[in-house]
């Protein structure tokens, strides 16, 4: 493996040693972070993925790996979180079913205009309402 | 009349969702403002209608080879006793306080993610080579 054009049978030694400890240190910190990725997600049911991208770019991750592995984390937390609350008795299976062929239809529609739109101006966008759906909630 | 409704908020968080945007946390007052639900219900409800999307999303994500399975395997093992525990917590709070502490964190959440849009593209330079 190249390392900065030395090769590694004429590496020294100290550089191995660097290089474990900040691939420890990174992954030490990753851990931390997710630890409130998790509690985000058990708490308010939702928004763990807001923090989870740039956890996983910061890590290493392309912008599109971030979005995929963390789509694969939350997906975990959900199902744990949702059969916590349901055995507490909080669930609605009624709803939940309606609700969730709206949700396929609309994942699909989603990720096929994802390519199309201006990603920029509809985030803004979408955290503007999300300040003011906070308000509202305040507020109620 | 109501079945119109619940489709039409999946329909909403579905896209915003797909989008890669969390579409799931602006489901939630969504579902409590428009039409009715209470905190922990509509909490409930965006936590299970993910799971089964987010199956399809990953199949084809993995298919492709996007999702690493190093950072997955150490997220989950951070964050799956933080999640058991808060929403734990969270059941046990009441309606009127969590509600208000999900107000603040949308808040929060959007305060600083508008911030992030706005100030100029700052690189995010992993520390070590990507090898793994």
């Amino acid at each position: 493996m190249l390392f900065f054009g030395i090769k590694a049978q004429q590496r020294p030694i100290l550089t191995d040693m660097i290089l474990l400890a900040e691939r420890e240190k990174r992954n030490i910190r990753l851990i931390f972070v997710a630890a409130f990725v998790g509690a985000v997600s058990g708490l308010f049911g939702g928004g763990g993925g807001t923090l989870a991208v740039p956890l996983f770019e910061k890590w290493g991750l392309t912008v599109k790996e971030s979005h995929a592995t963390t789509i694969a984390v939350i997906m975990p937390l959900c199902l744990v979180s949702s059969v916590a609350y349901c055995l507490a008795g909080i669930k609605n299976f009624d709803a939940f079913w309606k609700i969730e062929i709206g949700v396929l239809v609309g994942g699909v529609v989603g990720a096929l205009v994802l390519r199309k739109i201006s990603s920029k101006l509809l985030s803004f966008v979408f955290y503007a309402l999300m300040i003011f759906a906070g308000v509202r909630t305040l507020v109620k | 009349m109501n079945i119109i409704f619940l489709i039409s908020a999946g329909i909403v968080g579905g896209i915003l969702g797909g989008m890669g945007m969390g579409g799931g946390t602006l489901l939630i007052p969504l579902l409590t403002l428009c039409l009715g639900f209470e905190q922990h219900e509509a909490q409930w409800l965006n936590l299970a209608v993910f799971v089964p999307m987010s199956f399809v999303a990953i199949t084809i994500h993995a298919k492709n080879r996007l999702v690493k399975v190093k950072p997955l395997l150490l997220t989950i093992c951070g964050a799956l006793p933080a999640s058991i525990l808060f929403s734990f917590v969270a059941t046990k709070a009441s309606s009127e306080t969590l509600g208000k502490f999900f107000g603040v964190f949308l808040v929060v959440l959007g305060a600083v993610n508008i911030i992030k849009i706005l100030r100029p593209e700052k690189k995010v330079i992993p520390i070590i080579p990507k090898d793994e």
